[in-house]
């Protein structure tokens, strides 16, 4: 072995310095064992890059393995940057999704903001350009003291980003509940289009290639333990401290996409990574170990912002912008003269070797000399003792009291935080950039065309943190299965799902408990839905003073419609048209938006999903929309039937009255949270056809109302006004956020 | 139809120009790299939007000072037409080829949506297919769209009918409420003095076909087509 030669300033690696780089006595055990001698502290660094929990998915991956990743239409599922998914016409649709949940909420707006960058670059590292980007975000309660600035800072982060790149925001979900005031959720999703052939990959090949660095310089930013290491290199450093958060630099981004692109299609890229978490640690790693060879870098020609960088630092820097290739030696020249149009830094700083190291070179020394298979492939993995959620019992509408004014009670659910109009959070959005968008935000489903077809990409991201906190298996089937209904209700064919896990802190049974019920319900519904899962993120450790987050599986949906003129909006289109209910009468109430915010009461269980009735009503759905059949289709969710219901009518500016059907629960009936569901419209002169299709498919669905008017209600019960409705529905965002 | 459209690092939407100016002039335009000293004969220079270098100092400021500028100044004063459209208007009004300035939105957030324009003048090549008083709906999409200029200068555009569009309500009200961004007299687009070169903060780019929603912005871009020029 060729021993690490120690610098002046090596410390000693003590249990201390090991406990601080969050590597447990046993790790560091398995590292001396690994590699037959004490660590550097750049080694150490680079094991803790490596092996924590975001990098490694040490307690998760034995459970992810199980998921299904494959399908016909599957070109990468998870292990690349981002899925890839095939569209026909030699096209492939790239994407994935992932959280910045603790950043956002140190600094809100550099937090999301930075999100945003690290999603599109995993995208437009595969060659892809993005087309689309997304975000599910989750807040405290709005009266929280810190729930107001996290909003602004996030909303305006990811539109700072998004909208200098140049991607179009065209969906998303924002959802409250104090369970987040300690601990926000900032998921950030992203799509990109490719030719099938053109897809980059970060499995290096050939030996004495030169490994090239590209992008914004590196700096102190983002190491983790960074205050700590620097303190303990020495003492006058101890002011060069830098925030663990990024700053994120959009145009910097753009012009590293536009570099990239115009590079890969010169031919000269052999692989690439982004630098993402543990920055060039993990790129230079990842490259080498794929392609199964070693990789030698010379810090001494990584371009840096600061002065007297330690090799540490630079392996740690998560400075954002920032990419690692490997190219063709004869194209060197032609790629630098791209670089340079573009203004990005760009050196040679290593090459691919025979010899399965990762050996780093600073200041003449080598400081790290490691196997770089045994990086990955030996981290820990644990199968943490997990035990079964508590089940609770369904809460039936008959069990409970009407309310006395159905019609105050709509308005109240119209404007509560879940249910409210999101419009000043998307119009903070550039959602139209680059001229596709052909469903914009506020709908089931964004969606964008593709150029130059009549082909579209619908997106969409959901989850209900209150079903998944009752119920963990219950709840992420239904995450999956609203990304399913949602892409259905626009017409697309629903093709696979990036999923976004977020918990809390493993190490407790009880959480350990909520990720596996919940691996096992997005398992469950997308064996059933042949809905594989083909990227995703894990994020563990949500919690503030002992108390975990909700779990949240955020699940992103990708569907294709073959032709976006043949697409449904949620907007009634005009006045007497049958409204018909697609799906079985409502009642079940547990853990329903009426329960909580009407009756006070957040209980019971949530609405089980019955995923042949899913898969059945949904095809049902799609099929008559793509015959033309359907003038506007609304999912059924939270607040339930006549939520939708006024959903399409302020959508459309056309009013709507339902009867609802003798020897019902009225209650459950307008506000229950049934799933498989849906609401349509069409010409009454096709309403039999559509029920009888229905018939056929063994979906029940009937007939309950006409559009038309300028009020929505129920017949002989109650009516509001569009005008009412749209005052509740739009008024509360803006107010909560003018709240003084 | 020559055109070009310039392309700065930071351009977003000099594709979504590029497409409408293809679909509806029926020739595509040359996409210039900002680098460029020199243009060749042309019949229209496009700024688009987007960030051209950032906009971290102020919008188009450090663009105005690209070596296509120069260039871009003299096809001007030759009578070519010029259009800066959102971050391309911020360019023009730095560049000193159109008065005034653009200050952040009034709500001091960054703000995309659909606002209704009213034809001030239909005395331009941008704006003769359209009829004086023509209300039409198109997106806007920026942080920074709130024009202003001193009295004198406002003046000046009123008396000598360079405002070519106001923000309206669908009925064509220059009211307070429709007024997106803040605008001194809810002014969207100004034309210079000889009439050649029209800055407006609105995309017509972006609403030119039925996927769009609208087609309110095609006749901006039909006034350019040779036959109405010619007409």
């Amino acid at each position: 072995m060729s021993s690490a030669s120690p610098i002046a300033a090596e410390p000693t690696i003590t249990p201390a310095l090991v406990a601080e780089h969050g590597l447990k006595p046993d790790e560091y055990q398995r590292i001396l064992a690994l590699i037959g001698r004490e660590p550097t502290i750049t080694e150490l660094g680079i094991f803790s890059a490596m092996w924590n929990e975001h990098c490694s998915y040490k307690s998760s991956k034995r459970w992810l393995r199980t998921l299904p990743t494959r399908g016909p239409r599957v070109v990468y599922g998870p292990g690349e940057n981002a899925g890839v998914v095939d569209i026909g016409d030699g096209q492939v649709v790239v994407f994935k999704m992932e959280s910045h949940n603790h950043p956002s909420y140190i600094e809100p707006y550099q937090g999301a903001a930075t999100g945003v960058g690290g999603i599109l670059r995993d995208v437009f590292t595969m060659g892809a350009r993005p087309i689309a980007a997304m975000n599910a975000l989750f807040f405290g309660a709005p009266d929280h003291p810190k729930t107001q600035h996290l909003v602004s800072g996030v909303v305006g982060g990811i539109g700072g980003y998004g909208n200098s790149f140049g991607v179009p925001t065209i969906a998303g979900m924002v959802m409250f509940d104090p369970r987040y005031n300690g601990n926000i959720l900032v998921n950030a999703f992203a799509a990109g289009l490719a030719d099938r052939d053109a897809i980059f990959t970060s499995q290096a090949e050939g030996i004495g290639r030169p490994v090239v660095y590209l992008g914004s310089k590196t700096g102190r930013d983002g190491i983790h333990g960074a205050t700590m290491a620097s303190a303990a290199f020495g003492g006058e450093d101890s002011d060069e401290k830098r925030p663990t958060v990024q700053v994120g630099d959009p145009f910097a981004e753009k012009l590293l996409l536009e570099a990239c692109l115009e590079l890969m299609a010169s031919g000269a890229v052999v692989a690439i990574q982004d630098m993402g978490a543990a920055g060039l640690t993990s790129s230079a790693v990842e490259m080498g170990a794929k392609g199964n060879l070693g990789i030698r870098l010379d810090l001494d020609r990584v371009p840096t912002r600061e002065e007297r960088m330690t090799a540490y630092e630079m392996m740690l820097s998560e400075s954002q912008e920032r990419m690692l290739m490997v190219l063709h030696a004869d194209k060197e020249a032609e790629a630098a003269a791209i670089f340079r149009k573009w203004g990005l830094d760009f050196a040679i700083v290593g090459e691919t070797t025979d010899d399965l190291r990762f050996r780093i070179i600073h200041g003449g020394h080598e400081v790290a000399n490691l196997p770089i298979k045994d990086l990955g492939d030996q981290a820990p993995e644990y199968d943490r003792p997990w035990e079964a959620p508590e089940a609770h019992a369904p809460v039936l509408a008959d069990t409970l009291a009407e309310p006395a004014d159905y019609g105050a009670t709509l308005l109240k659910l119209i404007g509560s935080p879940d249910v409210a109009s999101r419009r000043w959070v998307w119009e903070q959005y550039d959602h139209l950039v680059q001229g596709n968008t052909v469903q914009r935000p506020g709908g089931d489903a964004g969606v964008v065309r593709i150029d130059g077809t009549t082909k579209a990409l619908a997106f969409t991201t959901d989850v209900t943190p209150r079903y998944c906190a009752a119920d963990p298996f219950e709840g992420a089937k239904q995450a999956v299965a609203e990304t399913w209904r949602n892409l259905s209700a626009v017409g697309a064919e629903p093709l696979a799902i990036t999923d976004n896990l977020n918990f809390g802190n493993p190490e407790r049974p009880a959480i350990m408990g909520e990720f596996v019920a919940a691996i096992r319900g997005i398992d469950a519904a997308c064996r059933a839905l042949a809905y594989p899962v083909v990227s995703g993120n894990v994020s563990l450790y949500n919690e503030t003073d002992g108390v975990g987050i909700p779990p949240t599986p955020t699940i992103g949906g990708v569907g294709l419609l073959p032709d976006h003129r043949a697409m449904a909006t949620v907007a009634l289109k005009t006045e007497g048209e049958a409204i018909l209910l697609i799906g079985a009468d409502g009642h079940h109430l547990g853990r329903s938006i009426y329960l909580r915010d009407v009756a006070g009461r957040d209980e019971g269980a949530p609405p089980p999903v019955d995923l042949d009735a899913e898969r059945a009503a949904g095809d049902l759905v799609r099929r008559l929309i793509r015959q033309g059949k359907v003038t506007a289709c609304h999912d059924i969710s939270d607040g339930g039937l006549i939520v939708a219901v006024a959903e399409m009518a302020m959508a459309g500016g056309v009013g709507a009255i339902v009867t609802a059907p003798g020897g019902v629960n009225r209650l459950g009936w307008l506000f229950g949270e049934d799933q498989a569901r849906y609401v349509v419209t069409c010409r009454p002169e096709d309403a039999a056809a559509i029920l009888e299709a229905a018939g056929l498919a063994g979906v029940p669905g009937r007939s309950i109302g006409l559009t038309g008017g300028d009020s929505v209600g129920v017949a002989g019960l109650f009516g509001v006004s569009l005008a009412k409705l749209r005052a509740a529905h739009e008024n509360w965002f803006p107010s909560m956020m003018a709240a003084g | 139809m020559k055109s070009a459209v310039i392309v700065f690092p930071g351009s977003n939407r000099d594709r979504d120009m590029q497409y409408a100016l293809t679909r509806i002039t029926g020739d595509a335009p040359q996409m210039i790299w900002h680098a460029e000293p020199t243009l060749p004969p042309l019949d229209l220079i496009v700024l688009p939007g987007g960030f051209s270098y950032g906009d971290y100092l102020r919008t188009g400021a450090i663009a105005a000072r690209s070596p296509v500028m120069r260039a871009v100044a003299d096809a001007a004063a030759k009578g070519v037409p010029v259009l800066g459209v959102c971050n391309g208007f911020q360019i023009l009004c730095e560049a000193g080829l159109l008065p005034g300035i653009l200050m952040r939105n009034a709500s001091l957030r960054f703000i995309c949506r659909d606002v209704h324009l009213r034809v001030e003048t239909a005395d331009s090549p941008f704006t003769r297919a359209y009829a004086k008083g023509d209300v039409f709906r198109t997106p806007v999409a920026h942080g920074e769209g709130n024009y202003t200029a001193d009295a004198e200068t406002l003046a000046r555009l009123n008396g000598e009918d360079r405002v070519a569009f106001r923000y309206v309500t669908a009925a064509g009200e220059a009211t307070a409420e429709a007024n997106a961004n803040g605008s001194v007299e809810n002014i969207a687009g100004i034309l210079s003095d000889r009439r050649n070169v029209l800055g407006l903060m609105p995309h017509p780019e972006n609403m030119i076909e039925p996927a769009h929603g609208n087609t309110g912005g095609r006749r901006l871009f039909e006034s350019l087509t040779h036959t109405l020029v010619a007409a």
